[in-house]
């Protein structure tokens, strides 16, 4: 057996300082250098192992064997506390089945490909409209608060049920519920501000219910207010952090590839180009973590069980046997004409995103649309002054200045 | 090539509608995947070994068959 003892375990999660805003931080590509599955350390003191290579995250995510309930009091924590915090309300993302099925159940029919291609109008709709108000002021304006927010934001608002002019609110708790650096006792009080937010609006749509995905629970004699409002809470931030992310970070991206930013304008070669998109900026930097339940062989290594496991999508969705295909850019470069249908960018296993059919239609249309509209669009500052959300679970743009 | 699907592991992600369209489609009440054909043309079948390998949930498998026999067969739906 070989071995590397005086490497120290890297520690999760890792920052962005000083590299490709686009690639995973160097910390978990030298991990994948180093193996498939290799040993590391999480902030708050427990180890963990680090799971990069695409076949052994596949592998993982799929097997049963592994837990995603934040309530088994051996789960892997980003942050010292989160877990406890999480553990209190819990999502259907973070629970085992039989209970994740019966509460995911609730909520698949809301986002049926079918359902999501007939609400194409709308999103375009709403994709105009966001971008008519960002140009009628001649410019400069922020890609990230005057469009790529807005977008997803409204469309998840609509779907829920849950009143646009609230956003000020919702997207502030939000932030705090996905940083990895707010005081635990801030996120507790975000999410129960939330909690009670969305529960006290399930309450109302009880008495007068309306053709939405709240009221629909909220129709329910077998989900508790609570449960209701976890849900909520779920498909609300999942809705509109993950989206306008991929909005901005794309979009800057694709600027920087104005060859491929013209691929966009032919409507054919819209959805592969999400795909490589996905692929390629797999915004969930940081991992998902996971609990061996029973002791585990993968990528060569044994896995005990009580063990905390990472799972890499950034990594796993740059594996270059996968994705570098001859004729193509290398797996570390964006190349739009790339078959990337396999990446896991979604995720994997029985919690794959529920919501990627409107994810996907909400990027193909915004990003044609949005360079297709404004075909001179540019930076409007020096890109070393733009600021990166590394701080948070899900990574993106603080904000994005632009001309066109 | 036979295809059979297992709504039991559907967790209704909707890749293989995407990915096949022809051949799966998802039940509109709760998203669980159904066959649309009973007879698969052969021109479809390198979707549906596609949509096998990226359905999430391990629900649909495909059996190559022998090249001779190897026709527009399909199996019976599972589950
Ligand atoms: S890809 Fe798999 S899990 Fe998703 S809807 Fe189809 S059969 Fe179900």
């Amino acid at each position: 057996m070989t071995s590397t003892p005086t490497a120290p375990a890297p520690l999760l999660p890792a920052p962005h300082d000083g590299v490709c805003p686009f690639s995973p931080p160097p910390v978990y590509t030298e991990a994948a250098r180093a193996g498939t599955v290799t040993r590391a350390a999480l902030l708050d003191g427990s180890s963990c192992w680090l799971v990069t290579g695409y076949h052994e995250v596949r592998s993982l995510l799929s097997d049963r064997r592994f837990s995603a309930d934040v309530r088994r009091p051996e789960f892997p924590s980003f942050t010292p506390g989160r877990r406890a915090i999480l553990a209190a309300n819990p999502n259907f993302l973070r629970l085992d089945d039989p209970e994740h099925s019966r509460l995911r159940r609730m909520v698949t029919g809301d986002f049926l490909v079918k359902r999501v291609e007939a609400m194409r109008p709308e999103v375009q709709q709403i994709v105009d409209e966001a971008l008519d108000s960002m140009t009628a002021s001649g410019g400069p304006a922020d890609l990230v608060g005057d469009f790529a927010l807005p977008v997803p934001s409204l469309v998840i608002c609509l779907l829920l049920g849950v009143p646009y002019e609230d956003r000020q609110m919702f997207q502030e708790l939000s932030r705090v519920l996905v940083s990895t650096t707010v005081e635990e006792a801030e996120v507790r009080r975000a999410q129960t501000e939330l909690l009670d937010y969305l529960g006290g609006l399930a309450a109302q749509k009880r008495r007068r219910p309306g053709d939405d995905i709240l009221s629909r629970l909220a129709a329910r004699d077998d989900l508790s207010l609570r449960e209701i409002a976890a849900t909520g809470m779920l498909l609300l931030v999942a809705g509109h952090e993950t989206t306008a992310n991929m909005i901005g970070l794309s979009t800057l991206l694709l600027l920087r590839h104005p060859g491929q930013a013209a691929r966009l304008t032919d409507p054919a070669a819209v959805p592969g180009a999400v795909e490589e998109l996905l692929r390629h900026l797999t915004i969930i930097h940081m991992g998902l973590p996971r609990l061996a339940l029973e002791d585990v062989e993968l990528g060569g290594v044994r896995i005990r069980a009580g063990d905390g496991v990472v799972a890499m999508l950034s990594t796993a969705n740059r594996d270059e046997e996968l994705f570098g295909a001859p004729g193509h850019l290398p797996a570390d470069e964006l190349d739009v004409d790339r078959d990337a249908r396999r990446h896991l960018a979604f995720g994997f296993g029985v919690h794959q995103c529920l919501g990627q059919p409107l994810a996907r239609a909400e990027l193909q249309i915004a990003l044609a649309t949005l360079f297709h509209r404004l075909p001179g669009l540019r930076l409007a500052v020096p890109e070393s002054e733009l600021t990166f959300r590394s701080d948070a679970f899900i990574y993106g743009l603080k904000a994005l200045p632009i001309a066109w | 090539m036979q295809v059979s699907i297992d709504q039991d592991r559907c967790c209704s992600s909707g890749q293989c509608v995407v990915t096949a369209p022809e051949v799966f489609e998802q039940d509109d009440h709760d998203g669980l995947v159904r066959l649309r054909l009973t007879v698969l043309p052969p021109a479809r079948f390198a979707d549906v070994r596609l949509a096998s390998e990226l359905c999430p949930g391990g629900a649909i498998t495909v059996a190559e068959e022998a090249p001779e026999r190897d026709r527009e067969r399909t199996g019976p739906a599972a589950g």
